[in-house]
């Protein structure tokens, strides 16, 4: 492994550190994180009667991205290693369910533990061949399987099951009877739900003696070895993880948008993702929802102000951000909070 | 077998393509240790310029003269401008600011010059090499302006002072900057020859893909993939990176039934993985002992 590579990811590696022990440094931290929770809850679940059902729809879009970013977050921002193929895991998900609907008439809740576990053993499968990669090797081999994803949806052997270019189209679920809700009010409300649960998950994930295995391998994977972390296993486990995660997402993505096509699924979505993580904050799970709402609403944003350099706008505004918050939302957040309690003690 | 070979210098005629990008990623690689993702479109939009000069009337060489310049100032703002101010920043944020920066000058060269097809004149006239059908002037010219720049760098890198203070610089800032390296100035200096090769690349590479916003794109991809294979430290590995990429693609496409065709890019780049798995720092990287 070179030098560079090393050191390059052991400062996002110290960096991450940071931003997970932030509740531990800030004593007072642990109550301002129980009520903002609670706050979030509070305003996620008003939304649906507050907007419109465009709108609503685009806030279970964000929900979806968080969740992906969510994963993605438990690979790079705690086990340290990069990925740009988390496409191929979304697609694999989205595809799962939509094969699952389409062809065997599965209820969509079934669809997504199914789309976890077929991710989970995609991601722990190609995990393994992963391990003698690090840093920017990684990211050209996640990167080969996020570009090779849409061909190989493309192709005739498989058009049965997945549709070919024309992709799948499925039915839009309808809320349970006697539940008051549209359709799109109920997908959120589920996709929520969802999403809370997998993210109280990660939480608990990343607090246990696992979690702190992760991280020992981010930190120091020497270190780790000698201390009997079993990295092959724990690596893997974090592909595995993380795979489940977007895979999860891609299936409930599927589900709200109603289709599924191989060109959703480029290596563009791939970098939202990343993008989105770094906006939230890489090892701070609450950044995802940031993340999510960044890769969603920013390019509307930006094509608003320009159409015809809707791209630029893009960039600039992605610049700024980095500028005033160097590590996401993560760095703003924990900054803003350690003022508060300076200026309470 | 006459195919075979007929396919092995095609592909090293595309490979001269991502050899010089190669070349540019590595240059941009020993100076900022970082990856660039913005430069195909900074390559791209350098093409442009020489492009709207030409376009104004000014002669081939003189253009392209006052591109490499333009572009080497170019490339030296972007660090002084854009990234010194967080330069402290985690890298995954530098990666992100290289996809913010992609996005603007894609964005940007749309707007000014719009995404229809352009020509490009090439220096060494398109005729065929030698009455051969295989290869054609254009093509050896940039085969062997990808040579020349090569050994230029080599002794530019190996000889000279200031390339030394570069590698100094990126190989270990702190100590660069404790005998007295400008570690800014020389990061400032490989954006600046990052910028100023991805030019040449750009003008030699427009001929044959012709000029558009998005010529680039799948250019880079197989660059970075040369630059990867052949070792992110070398630069001539970047370069037999790059001829074997395109070599590889070619057979792949030419003779892996059925898939060929549509999963040419996947399959190359899965052949790099695997031997990447056998040679971790590329065919001709240095292979960095870790200290404990």
């Amino acid at each position: 492994m070179a030098v560079p590579v090393e050191s390059t990811l052991s400062s996002t590696a110290s960096d991450a550190v940071a931003a997970a022990e932030m509740p531990r440094s800030v004593r007072r931290g642990g109550s301002i994180a129980m009520v903002s929770g609670i706050l979030f809850v509070a305003i996620a679940i008003a939304i649906p009667l507050l907007f419109k059902n465009f709108v609503v729809f685009q806030f279970t879009q964000m929900l979806v991205y968080a969740i992906a970013i969510l994963g993605l977050n438990l690979l790079t921002g705690f086990n340290g290693q990069f990925s740009l193929g988390h496409s191929a895991f979304y697609a694999l998900g989205a595809y799962t369910a939509a094969i699952l609907m389409d062809q065997y008439s599965v209820s969509y809740i079934w669809t997504l533990p199914a789309a976890g576990i077929v991710c989970f053993v995609a991601g722990f499968l190609f995990g393994l061949p992963a391990l003698r990669l690090e840093g920017i090797y990684l990211a050209l081999a996640t990167f080969a399987l996020a570009i090779a994803t849409p061909q190989i949806l493309k192709l005739s052997p498989l058009e049965h099951w997945t549709g070919g270019v024309q992709g799948i189209v499925i039915i839009k679920p309808d809320p349970p009877p006697g539940v008051p809700l549209n359709q799109d009010q109920w997908l959120y409300y589920f996709t929520l739900a969802v999403a809370l649960l997998l993210y109280i998950l990660a939480r608990n994930l990343v607090k246990s003696r696992s979690g702190r295995a992760l991280m020992a391998i981010r930190d120091n994977p020497i270190a780790a070895r000698s201390m009997g972390v079993n990295l092959a296993l724990y690596k893997s486990l974090a592909f595995g993880t993380s795979a489940l995660y977007t895979g999860i997402a891609g299936a409930l993505g599927a589900i709200i948008v109603q289709f599924v096509a191989p060109d959703s699924f480029t290596i563009v979505l791939s970098i939202a993702f990343l993008v989105g993580l770094v906006v939230g904050g890489v090892g701070w799970l609450p950044g995802a929802i940031f993340g999510g709402a960044f890769v969603l609403f920013v390019p509307n944003i930006a094509e608003g102000v320009s159409k015809g350099l809707s791209g630029a706008v893009y960039g600039i505004i992605l610049i700024l951000l980095i500028y005033l918050m160097p590590t996401g939302a993560a760095g703003f957040v924990r900054a803003v909070l350690s003022r508060v309690s300076r200026v309470r003690s | 077998m006459e195919l075979f070979w007929q396919q092995i210098l095609a592909g090293i005629a595309t490979g001269a393509i991502y050899a010089c990008m190669a070349l540019a990623v590595v240059m941009i690689y020993q100076a900022i240790d970082h990856l660039n993702f913005a430069q195909g479109e900074m390559a791209m939009f350098s093409t442009f310029i020489a492009f709207q000069l030409m376009l104004w009337g000014l002669p081939y060489w003189v253009a392209f003269l006052i591109t490499l310049v333009v572009s080497f100032i170019g490339g030296v703002l972007v660090d002084r401008v854009i990234f010194k101010p967080i330069h402290d920043a985690p890298i995954l944020s530098h990666v992100v600011v290289f996809i913010a920066l992609l996005a603007i000058l894609n964005s940007t060269a749309g707007f000014i010059w719009d995404f229809t097809v352009k020509s490009f004149p090439s220096p060494f006239g398109s005729a065929p090499l030698f009455g051969s059908s295989l290869i054609s002037a254009h093509q050896a010219g940039m085969i062997s302006v990808t040579l020349l720049l090569l050994v230029f760098l080599f002794v530019f890198f190996r000889y000279t002072r200031i390339g030394l203070s570069m590698r100094a610089a990126a190989a270990n800032p702190a100590s660069a900057r404790l005998v007295g390296v400008r570690v800014g100035w020389m990061n400032a200096l490989g954006w600046g020859m990052a910028a100023a090769i991805g030019a040449i690349a750009g003008i030699l590479i427009a001929p044959v893909v012709f000029l558009e916003p998005n010529m680039m794109i799948s250019i880079l991809l197989y660059g970075f993939a040369g630059a990867v294979l052949g070792g992110l430290t070398s630069p001539a590995g970047a370069v037999l990176g790059g001829f074997m990429v395109g070599v590889v693609e070619n057979l792949a496409g030419t003779f892996i039934p059925v898939i060929g065709g549509e999963l040419k890019l996947p399959i190359a780049l899965m052949l790099i993985v695997a031997v990447l798995v056998f040679k971790p720092s590329g065919l001709m990287g240095r292979t960095v002992v870790q200290r404990v």
